[in-house]
């Protein structure tokens, strides 16, 4: 046994090549080819069903057109070409979960060809392929009493996902690291998300990445063997099997080995892929055209009335905050993470509170007491509005930071109108400056030691005097005018 | 009784000389005098047909003049088509107990319309033959000679209405099963326009192919059944959203000035002597209503067969996939998952079955499929484009509908022999076109079936000349003997 070699070092002597698919559902009321509702989360085992996603003999299947619309807004999105016609295929298998024995995929002809996604790591723009974006049905969940289907005293069956209308986003192997896998699936679930299409829940499965990996010399042109690796529900999930993958291809390799062609599974206990399926295992689908759906024809003014829906996509839009508010690229990132959050930096904006003063509340405090309480600003009981007022007290300089910040907490929760609660309790900021020189004074001759280590060039020593001021205003002091009056009258003699 | 039209019925039943109770009873009656010999059913629904019988004279009474034709007659369904709580089998034991959830779309048109269902008809197993032979429940007889099949694989609803137990039945016609059993049991069989008659409701053996179309004693009596089964269907997608036109506006307006074609291909070695002068007399007969016939050719028709039986087993082996024993139907229990797939479908699946699954996954394998489905769809194309150049020169197609006339029981054991009975019917349903079969004579006392074949969307004109035809002759009035006794 060759000692498994770092990841570091495999990647000096290897190429990585990566490439991703996704399946995502798509947030459609209906399921993909029958009424029933697509919420399978929400719903008592098998209550969501009806005989075409049961998959009863004599049913047929009719299309989602929203379902299609939201491919092409995502197809769009992502820069893909729509052609004019499309169909959908069957994909033959069996298994207790797909009810009819077949999935209704595409094969051939999918929705949308040719795009591509780009997206910065560590400096560097990365430029990843999507071969195609196409439109299928889910299957069912399988509940079973042991591990796996083969060796299960019993299965139990919901078909409530079977038939959630599916998209599959299959990428180009364009992608080298790891790190690179992980930030492609990030920037791909934000603009999902973005585009209204889908809730970027991994963990649930409504986002979800198989991967193929192969390591191939520098310089070869011909690619190594590929090995699929399924079972990987977070983004670090996949980024540690992409790792654990490179070290396991890598050792085989060096030790003069061949890969097999083969599928893996991630098992996140273990830390490691173990084979599932090899080559010769793999199923033969037999797709051909679906024969109970006529093909799709998509003409160019569908296409652009799509389009017309979609939104500002994140990187464009943190470009424009860049701009329009004069953010750091850093902070119109972070501003432009969801869309949520993105609109509600633009309703604090438009309101008057200031661009450089909302962007710090929003992504600072505003982002702690969200995450803290699991809620987000729109749903506390603070609002929009209601921050947007505070944030108006702080720029008009009637509260102070540290008073807008308790407020700010005790809100989030409680809601209430901030305007009256600093009238009620008398929170308004003292900025007056004779009865602040006057208090800067008191201080002063309350603490000589610090005050005469302040002069002595010791800088630390100014805290302890603007405590002294600060509570001797009930914490209510401008404590910027207090470190401008304090350092002007330490300065003098 | 039941052995007269719809028409006769219907006005029967508006002038108080029956009810609709009656006519059930009676059909009942004969059902059961004659289903020893003829085993055209696979479940009698007494119960189902009561109700709607009583429905039916709440209607006939309240609206005499609007309530359908159709409205209180008896009827009977291929055990294809699905009905809310009756067993429906297709023929098959991997069916057996199963009760579906829904009424598929023609059949509620027609419950809608005030039918009366009397039951559900056997069939071959999920609608693969051409004898009936291949029914899981026995096979039917044949009214004129119980001991020859009535064709198939709608046997049953062919026998039964040929029987005179019920003025109508539906059928499904995939390659000639409509057809050529009306043309074997002296009937009338009409396969309408794909996409005309929604599937919804029809197990499916090959959905390309598949459609719905009725059994009648007369051509008018078939465009009563089709004009209330016929229209777009919202839970069909392949079914046509256009108007249909009411196909007894012109009916009546005969075969004068009419240019008929007779392909040369269709009438070849393999047609029976008699089977040849029975058509050839037919076509006099046009003549002389005024039709002009001329020779075409459709040169696809020999390998029309062998594309035929790849794109039907293809799609029937991805269909019948479903029937796995999860979920419904039998179950053969096994430890594992495997193993009770492949002993339900080998327990529950008969050897035509099994048969056309393993042609169409073959067909479909990677590696074939190039070879064998890509190639035949290509020559599905040309078959309809031939069709299509032939109809730039005729208006319609006259033919047989079949080679032979009924065959003994047990006679055709080899497939091939079997697939050849639908050489003249299986062209029309890889092209969608419309195809009727009308009696047109005898031959040593077994009906023979004449065919009008028709461009897309002329099923009026399918009816038009079939029934022409039909009022210049008698063959449709002579009663089977079965029929003799209930007439």
């Amino acid at each position: 046994m060759t000692e498994t070699a770092t990841i570091a070092t495999a990647l000096d002597r290897y190429e990585v090549v990566i490439g991703l698919e996704v399946h995502a559902q798509l947030l459609t009321r209906s399921k993909m080819f029958c009424p029933c509702p697509a919420d399978y989360i929400n719903a008592a085992p098998n209550e969501n069903t009806c005989p075409v996603c049961l998959g009863l003999p004599g049913v047929l299947p009719t299309i989602n057109q929203q379902a299609v619309d939201f491919t092409v807004r995502t197809a769009l999105a992502l820069h893909c070409e729509i052609p004019s016609f499309t169909k959908f295929d069957r994909k033959n298998y069996f298994y207790p979960d797909l009810p009819k024995g077949y999935q209704i995929s595409q094969y051939d002809l999918p929705l949308s060809i040719n795009g591509y996604l780009e997206f910065p790591v560590g400096g560097e723009t990365v430029h990843c392929g999507v071969t195609r974006v196409h439109l299928e049905e889910d299957t069912g969940t399988m509940h079973h009493a042991g591990d796996v289907l083969q060796s299960a005293t019993s299965s139990l069956i919901d078909l409530n996902r079977c038939g959630v209308p599916l998209m599959e986003i299959v990428g180009e192997p364009d992608l080298r690291t790891p790190e690179a896998a992980r930030e492609y699936l990030v920037r791909l679930r934000q603009i999902l998300t973005y585009v209204g299409v889908n809730d970027g829940n991994l963990e649930q499965g409504s986002f979800r990445c198989d991967a193929n990996i192969s390591l191939r010399p520098h310089g070869q042109q011909e690619l190594g063997v590929k090995v699929e690796v399924k079972n990987m529900n977070s983004f670090r999930a996949v980024q540690r099997a992409l790792e654990s993958e490179i070290e396991r291809q890598t050792g085989v390799l060096d030790a003069g080995g061949t890969l097999v062609q083969e599928t893996r599974g991630w098992v996140e206990a273990q830390g490691r892929t173990i084979s599932q399926r090899s080559k010769e295992q793999a199923h033969d689908y037999r797709y051909f055209p679906e024969p109970d759906l006529p093909p799709l024809r998509l003409d160019a003014a569908f296409v652009e009335r799509v389009r017309a829906t979609l939104p500002e996509l994140p990187e464009a839009r943190a470009h424009r905050f860049q701009e329009q508010y004069a953010l750091t690229a850093y902070d119109a990132a972070v501003l432009t993470d969801t869309r949520d959050e993105a609109d509600t930096y633009e309703a604090l904006v438009v309101t008057g509170v200031p661009a450089k003063l909302a962007a710090n509340w929003q992504s600072g405090d505003v982002a702690a007491l969200a995450n803290e309480h699991h809620l987000p600003l729109q749903h506390s009981g603070l609002g929009i509005d209601g921050l947007a007022s505070l944030l108006r007290l702080v720029d008009a300089g009637t509260i102070n930071g540290p008073t807008a910040k308790e407020l700010l907490a005790e809100l989030y929760v409680s809601g209430g109108n901030a305007e009256a609660l600093v009238r009620d309790r008398g929170l308004a900021q003292v900025s007056d400056t004779a009865e602040l020189s006057a208090l800067v004074d008191t201080a002063i001759a309350a603490n000589p030691a610090a005050a005469a280590d302040f002069r002595a060039g010791k800088q630390q020593a100014l805290g302890q005097l603007m405590r002294a001021v600060k509570e001797a205003t009930g914490g209510k002091a401008d404590m910027p005018l207090v470190n401008r009056l304090l350092r002007d009258r330490l300065s003098e003699q | 009784m039941t052995a007269r039209t719809i028409t006769a019925l219907a006005a029967a039943l508006r002038d108080g000389s029956t009810t609709p109770r009656a006519l059930l009873d009676a059909a009942l009656a004969h059902v059961d005098r004659t289903e020893k010999d003829l085993n055209a059913y696979l479940a009698m629904t007494r119960e189902l047909g009561e109700a709607q019988a009583e429905a039916a004279a709440r209607m006939l009474e309240e609206h005499p003049d609007t309530a359908s034709p159709l409205c209180g007659i008896p009827m009977a369904l291929k055990d294809v088509l699905c009905v809310d709580g009756i067993d429906t089998t297709a023929g098959s034991k991997i069916l057996r107990g199963f009760k579906p959830p829904y009424t598929g779309t023609a059949v509620q048109r027609l419950f809608d319309a005030g039918a009366v269902c009397v039951g559900k008809t056997n069939c071959d197993e999920f609608a693969m033959g051409s004898s009936t032979e291949n029914s899981a429940y026995g096979p039917v007889g044949n009214p004129w000679d119980i001991e020859r099949v009535p064709g198939g694989s709608s046997g049953g609803s062919a026998a039964t209405v040929a029987a005179g137990s019920v003025p109508y039945s539906l059928g499904t016609d995939t390659g000639g099963s409509i057809r050529q059993p009306a043309a074997l049991s002296g009937v009338v069989g009409f396969k309408p326009t794909y996409g005309r008659v929604s599937r919804y409701g029809l197990i499916a053996f090959a959905s390309s192919l598949d459609q719905i179309g009725p059994f009648t004693r007369t051509v008018e009596d078939c465009a009563l059944v089709y004009k209330a089964i016929a229209g777009h269907d919202p839970r069909d997608s392949t079914s046509d959203p256009r108007a249909v036109d009411d196909p007894l506006a012109s009916l009546h307006s005969g075969v004068a000035g009419m240019r008929l074609g007779i392909p040369r291909e269709y009438v070849g070695e393999g047609t029976e002597p008699g089977v040849r002068d029975a058509v050839q007399a037919a076509f006099r007969v046009l003549e002389a209503q005024g039709a002009t016939l001329q020779e075409v050719s459709l040169p696809s028709t020999d390998v029309a067969l062998s594309v035929y039986y790849i794109i039907a087993p293809a799609e029937c082996s991805s269909n019948l996939a479903r029937y796995d024993g999860v979920r419904f139907g039998v179950r053969v229990e096994r430890p594992s998952v495997t193993d009770m797939y492949l002993q339900t479908r080998d327990a529950g699946f008969g050897n035509e079955v099994k048969r056309r699954v393993m042609l169409g996954t073959y067909a479909l394998s990677s590696g074939y499929y190039d070879a064998y489905y890509r190639q035949a769809q290509k020559v599905r194309t040309l078959v309809s484009q031939e069709f299509e150049t032939v109809f730039e020169a005729v208006d319609a197609i006259v033919c047989p509908t079949s080679p032979s006339v009924a065959f003994t029981m047990g006679s055709r054991d080899d497939p091939l022999s079997m697939y050849m009975c639908d050489v003249v019917t299986l062209p029309a349903n890889l092209a969608g076109i419309p195809g009727i079969s009308v009696p047109c004579g005898f031959v040593d006392g077994l009906p023979v079936g004449l065919q009008v074949i028709a461009p897309r969307f002329e099923d009026s004109r399918v009816l038009r000349v079939a029934h022409a035809y039909e009022q210049a002759t008698d063959f449709h009035a002579k009663l089977s003997p079965y029929a003799s006794t209930a007439a």
